[in-house]
């Protein structure tokens, strides 16, 4: 029977790990309804951008009574991610995990599921389908929507009528982003066109900033973008004496002459339902999705590079997506003049996910 | 292409060469000199994700931009200073060591750096070249950072130095033949921990530039590979100081086409333009290497080629 004492450490660990757990576990029922909420970043939290809005929530969140929050940050789209996942849920009792980078959910996050049933896992991509496990889930938001008010308030701001965006990659989100900008401009100010430069990856300070600077030498006098971190490119648009406008999360404080407006996430309201479904017993939903309708997505205060007039007609605009009024409507055709919307889509509708065109208006190519 | 839209292209080629060249030239000189003394130094893009760190940092807490780009200097020449001396240990190889100092350099700047994301460090200032010329475009373009007229001066210094001085010849003397060196009474070994030190010293130096300069702030992602590309250029630039300039210039004004030809207009095929400098370094190199002269400036005593 020697061999039964031979204790894989492994196994030890893991035993340990979950006394530990139903140690804590039995102190917190004392304590009624407490949650755990796990968060997982893939950079650092205060990037300006997407880890931030992400981050900007879990802090509300730990301000709601009843509310744990553990955070990490910096963690890689490698099995570093299934280890702090794993840690969370053991020794911190992670009732359940929010992973925000698109590379974690598979294999991931899908092994998590499957390993911890008693667990909630939940992604920030629409991944999830009905065939993978069903305590995972996806949640996202509508960022276009705050994009259509961010052209808004461009349009009515610009001199020149030639507006930037300097965009990572051409995939469906950020094709959504610069048709809603653009088409949100048109709105507002019927002679407005958007040029956009593609930097070809998320993350590329430098040639983010020489974007920034060639369509500034181009004669655009507004500048947004969809990086991963817009500071280089808000900056570097603010030192040539551009507006600019946000993305992801609030940059205003790095422009204080021209910030117009920006387009951000509201992710507490997604974790908020969460935290308020586990306290109250109640089942996750597996896919959550929203904008402006959903209060989901919103838009940064308005900054001194915005008019009065852009101001009021983005609160219009604003009011109107609250009201679902369509963004895409019937006969928009792309850039290259083929009809791309037959009828006036809803702003949810799964077709604008497939999205793989620039919108005429657009002075750009996707190749 | 108008007219216009060829002026737009031109000088924003011109303004990336004068633009985005000055780290790869810092990087590209520091190298130089190492590998003249016969070392490889891979490390020094880790020297200069921690430069454009440490500058950031001091600066934003002294206040004076340029006492932060002498701390980046000491910076890089401490990581320099490491590499040389445990590359003086016997059977270490030099390679190893630079990935391992890479590694080193980025991971205690992003360590260090966390807490400077956020807050706004003062710049270094910059003057324009074009100002005479009352056009803002021209202007804009030539906007020209001191540092940039720094590294050109040490080029011309050092290229002076390697063939002029006493100190430059025991440099090449340690890079070609370290047995003539040992017999002539020189330390071979403290000739490349100077040189490592020294060349880590400018590595940082360069970063600065990214942080407090161009694109101006600091982050993660800051870098995104230059540090390596710069080595790769001294091979270009094949081991000489002046060319080396000659060669980041370049390798800017490749890296500014991509963006200036989707700004007016020509958008097809980016991915194929952003790759411009990569396309450019290699058909000369290829161009270049196949001359008998080519292999007269290796150092004889890089590893890599012994």
């Amino acid at each position: 029977m020697i061999g039964s004492l031979n204790l894989n450490r492994r196994r030890f660990l893991q035993g340990t790990a979950a006394a530990a757990v139903a140690g804590t576990a039995g102190i917190r029922l004392a304590q009624a309804a407490d949650v755990t909420i796990g968060i997982v970043y893939v950079g650092p939290r205060d990037d300006y951008g997407w880890n931030q809005a992400h981050a900007v929530a879990a802090k509300a969140l730990k301000g709601v009574s009843g509310v744990k929050v553990v955070e990490e940050e910096n963690v890689p789209e490698t099995d570093a991610c299934a280890k702090t996942m794993e840690s969370m849920i053991n020794l911190d009792g992670a009732k359940i995990v929010l992973g925000t980078s698109f590379g974690y959910y598979s294999p991931f996050m899908v092994d998590m599921a499957k390993k911890y049933s008693a667990v909630q896992l939940r992604h920030a991509a629409p991944l999830w389908t009905p065939k993978d496990p069903k305590n995972l889930g996806s949640y996202f938001g509508y960022l276009n929507q705050a994009h259509y008010v961010d052209g808004v308030a461009a349009g009515l701001s610009t001199k020149s009528n030639k507006l930037g965006f300097v965009a990572a990659k051409p995939i469906a989100s950020v094709l959504s982003n610069i048709n809603s900008f653009m088409l949100g401009a048109k709105s507002s100010n019927p002679s407005a066109t958007v040029q956009v430069i593609f930097t070809g990856d998320w993350s590329m300070p430098v040639r983010e900033a020489e974007a920034t600077n060639a369509l500034v030498d181009a004669g655009c006098d507004v500048i947004t973008c969809h990086v991963d971190g817009p500071k280089v490119v808000i900056e570097t648009a603010e030192k040539r004496g551009a507006k600019t406008c946000g993305h992801n999360a609030s940059q205003a404080p790095l422009a204080p002459k021209g910030f117009i407006t920006g387009a951000e996430y509201k992710w507490i309201t997604i974790y908020k339902s969460y935290a308020d479904d586990l306290a109250g017993g109640k089942a996750l939903p597996n896919m959550v999705s929203g904008g402006y309708e959903a209060d989901m997505v919103a838009n940064s205060p308005f900054g001194a590079g915005c008019t009065p007039e852009g101001k009021k007609a983005a609160e219009a605009a604003i009011a109107g997506l609250k009201a679902k009024k369509p963004i895409y409507t019937a006969g928009l055709k792309d850039n290259k003049g083929k009809v791309v919307m037959d009828k006036t889509y809803d702003n949810l509708d799964p077709y604008l996910d497939q999205m793989n065109y620039l919108l005429e208006g657009v002075v750009g190519s996707i190749t | 292409m108008s007219d216009s839209a060829f002026a737009i292209v031109f000088f924003a080629i011109v303004g990336g060469a004068l633009r985005v060249s000055t780290p790869f030239m810092f990087v590209a000189l520091g190298e130089c000199l190492t590998e003249k003394s016969g070392r490889v130094n891979l490390g020094l893009e880790g020297t200069l994700v921690l430069g454009a760190m440490t500058a950031y940092a001091v600066s934003y807490h002294s206040g004076y931009p340029w006492l932060g780009v002498f701390a980046a200097g000491l910076s890089g020449a401490v990581l320099g200073a490491m590499h040389g001396y445990i590359c003086k240990l016997p059977k270490v190889n030099d390679i190893a060591v630079g990935i391992a100092m890479m590694l080193f350099g980025t991971g205690i700047a992003f360590f260090f750096g966390k807490a400077y994301i956020q807050p706004s460090a003062p710049r270094l200032e910059s003057f324009s070249l074009g100002a005479w010329t009352g056009n803002q475009q021209i202007a804009t373009a030539l906007q020209i950072n001191p540092l940039l007229l720094v590294g050109i001066a040490v080029a011309i210094l050092m290229a002076w130095a390697f063939a002029n001085t006493k100190w430059g010849l025991i440099v090449r003397m340690a890079g070609d033949s370290a047995p003539a060196a040992t017999a002539m009474g020189v330390s071979v070994d403290l000739v490349r921990f100077l040189s490592t030190t020294f060349g880590g010293f400018l590595a940082g130096v360069g970063g600065a530039f990214l942080s407090l300069f161009y694109p101006g702030s600091w982050n993660q992602g800051l870098s995104s590979g230059q540090g390596l590309m710069a080595v790769a250029l001294v091979i270009f630039a094949r081991w000489s100081p002046v060319r080396c300039i000659i060669a980041a210039l370049l390798f800017g004004a490749a890296g500014a086409i991509g963006p200036a030809l989707q700004s007016v207009g020509i958008t097809q095929g980016y991915y194929f333009f952003n790759a411009a400098p990569y396309i450019l370094t290699l058909l000369i190199m290829i161009a270049s290497a196949g001359s008998k002269r080519a292999m007269r400036d290796v150092p004889g005593e890089l590893s890599i080629t012994k």
